[in-house]
């Protein structure tokens, strides 16, 4: 995914000698999975919002792992083990460098951004949220960014606000200053519409929110893959992600969170490695990050990820960004020519997701009829239903482009839909 | 292809572009709500029963064409049918569809209804083919949690 305008390197002050262009041919032999074939034929993979592919490289990380540095972390006095704890707090280093943390502290590893949303909401929130609060969300958001604020909501007492959208798929930023007051605790808002590609304008929000007193948190799932991320320039209190939409393995994700903010909560799970002393008595616990680590961690995980964002840094952020938003328009302009199509999201600020509607074919079975012509998209709500009820129909059909598509990706892509024509034209 | 055009017959196809007793009937005695939350499928069943013999039955709603025709033929094979040939029916429609396991005697209660043995090969599409029988199911049990299939 890209995005529609980009901040480049250049015209900062400095003269920076122009990047070579990117060409997907260069790097598309480090993905085994795209050398497969589905249903005997080319594999189009175009289901990059619901979990990208893994370069040779990550794949080679964990195996590593396992093959020559596995022990258990923060506990052995043994060389190997030594080994272990100092790769886990290098990849947690490897991500504050890359979202621009201030501190590897503020880098607490966690599942995904769903463990990492509902770490907040059952921390953060149970210690700060009263009855009578608000916390405001929009319409765009994941599930996962819905429902452990309802569970909060529910056990505090508090109320959920809602930013709608245009028919376009942009947040409205009008509606979204009248629903901030003194009672607002929090603004949780997803950086990147999974289900439309709308890219919202997170910096600005975020300068809102903290002007009427409350904090902010940015689901940053759909962002980071494909946007380079800066938490400082963004300002969010809270910033989450999944290693697995980032060529990371699954099971992997961060929680950044400002470090006052951070060293204030309590404890999310208990156990062992998130404490200092336990007696049956009392126990205190560490400082984050290693108090919201409950347990061994996703090791193996985390080194993964750690490979994942040298592998995507090697490229470089601004060049996959420029590279993807040059997909999007070709596959835009050739969608578009398809009699019947409409493409449902149409942000000026969009990633490069295209969420499609056929006026002849329901999406489930133009996601069947794909599958059998080698293209993977992604049909259903998207885990979303409230956009889908803002336009009125159940489902969608979604392409999501990586780096990796090529445009023969896209051209196999409109070959199928020409096949769902056949069918049911 | 091949198994695309076993999944999309002609007769599925014009069962999902022309539902068949595709209508509300607010006089029926029973009815129930089904939903696949996968795919955002919902559909209602209405069904009159009278001397344990289905007298009438259509649905209303909007789904894909595998669910789209399941219930507009379920609708047609099951008019003048006994109940507990419905759940004969039933059981042979889901065989034909998961084991592919039915016997000779299921020929002849399915019928046209044969014509979903394409959807096996599609395992994710089974609950869209069985998602009409399961709230038919429920209206006849007189359930009031609507159904769901996922």
């Amino acid at each position: 995914m890209a995005v529609t305008s980009m901040k480049s390197a250049r015209g900062r002050g400095e003269p920076v000698a122009p990047a070579p262009a990117f060409s997907p041919d260069d790097i598309r032999g480090d993905f085994p999975i795209l050398q497969t074939t589905a249903h005997g034929k080319r594999l189009a993979y175009l289901d990059n919002a619901a979990t990208s592919q893994k370069p040779q490289a990550v794949i080679a990380a964990m195996t590593r792992y396992y093959n020559s540095q596995n022990a258990n972390i923060h506990r052995g006095v043994y060389q190997l083990s030594m080994e272990a704890t100092a790769a886990y707090e290098a990849a947690r280093e490897r991500v504050r460098q890359f979202i621009n943390a201030t501190d590897s502290r503020e880098i607490v590893f966690v599942r995904g951004a769903t463990e990492a949303i509902n770490l907040v909401a059952t921390s953060w929130g149970g210690a700060n949220v009263r009855s009578g609060d608000e916390i405001i969300l929009s319409t765009l958001e994941h599930h996962s960014n819905i429902v452990p604020w309802q569970m909060l909501a529910k056990r505090a007492g508090a109320v959920l606000r809602v930013i709608p959208i245009n028919d376009a798929g942009e947040l409205c930023l009008d509606e979204y200053e009248k629903l901030l007051n003194p009672r607002t605790r929090l603004v949780a808002i997803t950086h990147v519409s999974n289900a439309l590609g709308t890219i919202t304008p997170v910096r600005r929000m975020v300068r809102m929110a903290h002007a009427a007193g409350a904090l902010a948190l940015v689901d940053g799932a759909q962002s980071v893959p494909h946007l380079p991320i800066d938490v400082q320039d963004i300002d969010c209190d809270f910033f989450v992600f999944s290693g697995h939409k980032i060529c990371g393995p699954t099971g992997i994700g961060v929680l950044y969170g400002r470090q006052a903010i951070l060293q204030a909560m309590p404890p999310y799970q208990g156990g062992g490695d998130m404490i200092e002393t336990v007696t049956f008595d009392k126990t205190t616990y560490a400082a984050a990050p290693q108090r919201f680590e409950a347990g061994t961690p996703n090791i193996s995980g985390a080194l993964g990820l750690a490979a994942a964002l040298d592998y995507v840094s090697g490229i470089g952020m601004d060049r996959l960004a420029g590279y993807e938003h040059q997909l999007l328009l070709y596959a835009q302009e050739k969608l578009s020519r398809i009699k019947g199509l409409k493409i449902v999201g149409t942000a000026a600020e969009k990633a490069a997701v295209i969420s499609f509607v056929l006026s002849y074919a329901h999406p489930h079975d133009v996601g069947t009829i794909l599958d059998g012509q080698g293209v993977a998209i992604r049909t259903g709500h998207h885990c979303c239903q409230p956009v889908m009820d803002r336009y009125g129909i159940p489902a969608t059909a979604r392409a999501s482009l990586a780096f990796y598509n090529t445009r023969e990706d896209v051209d196999q892509l409109v070959l199928g839909l020409e096949t769902v024509k056949e069918v049911f034209g | 292809m091949s198994d695309l055009r076993e999944l999309y017959q002609e007769v599925i196809l014009d069962h999902a572009k022309n539902p068949r007793n595709f209508h509300a009937m607010p006089d029926s005695v029973r009815t129930a709500d089904g939903h696949n939350p996968l795919c955002g499928d919902r559909l209602k069943v209405f069904v009159k029963v009278e001397d344990g013999v289905i007298r009438d039955v259509s649905f209303t709603g909007a789904g894909c064409a595998i669910s789209t025709a399941s219930a507009s033929m379920m609708t047609e094979s099951l008019k003048g049918r006994s109940l507990v040939e419905v759940q004969a029916i039933f059981e042979s429609f889901h065989d034909l569809l998961t084991t592919g396991n039915h016997a000779d005697r299921d020929e002849e209660l399915l019928g046209k209804l044969a014509v979903f043995g394409g959807v096996r090969e599609f395992p994710v599409r089974v609950k869209c083919a069985t998602l009409a029988w399961h709230t038919l199911q429920a209206a006849l049990k007189g359930s009031a949690e609507p159904v769901k299939t996922e």
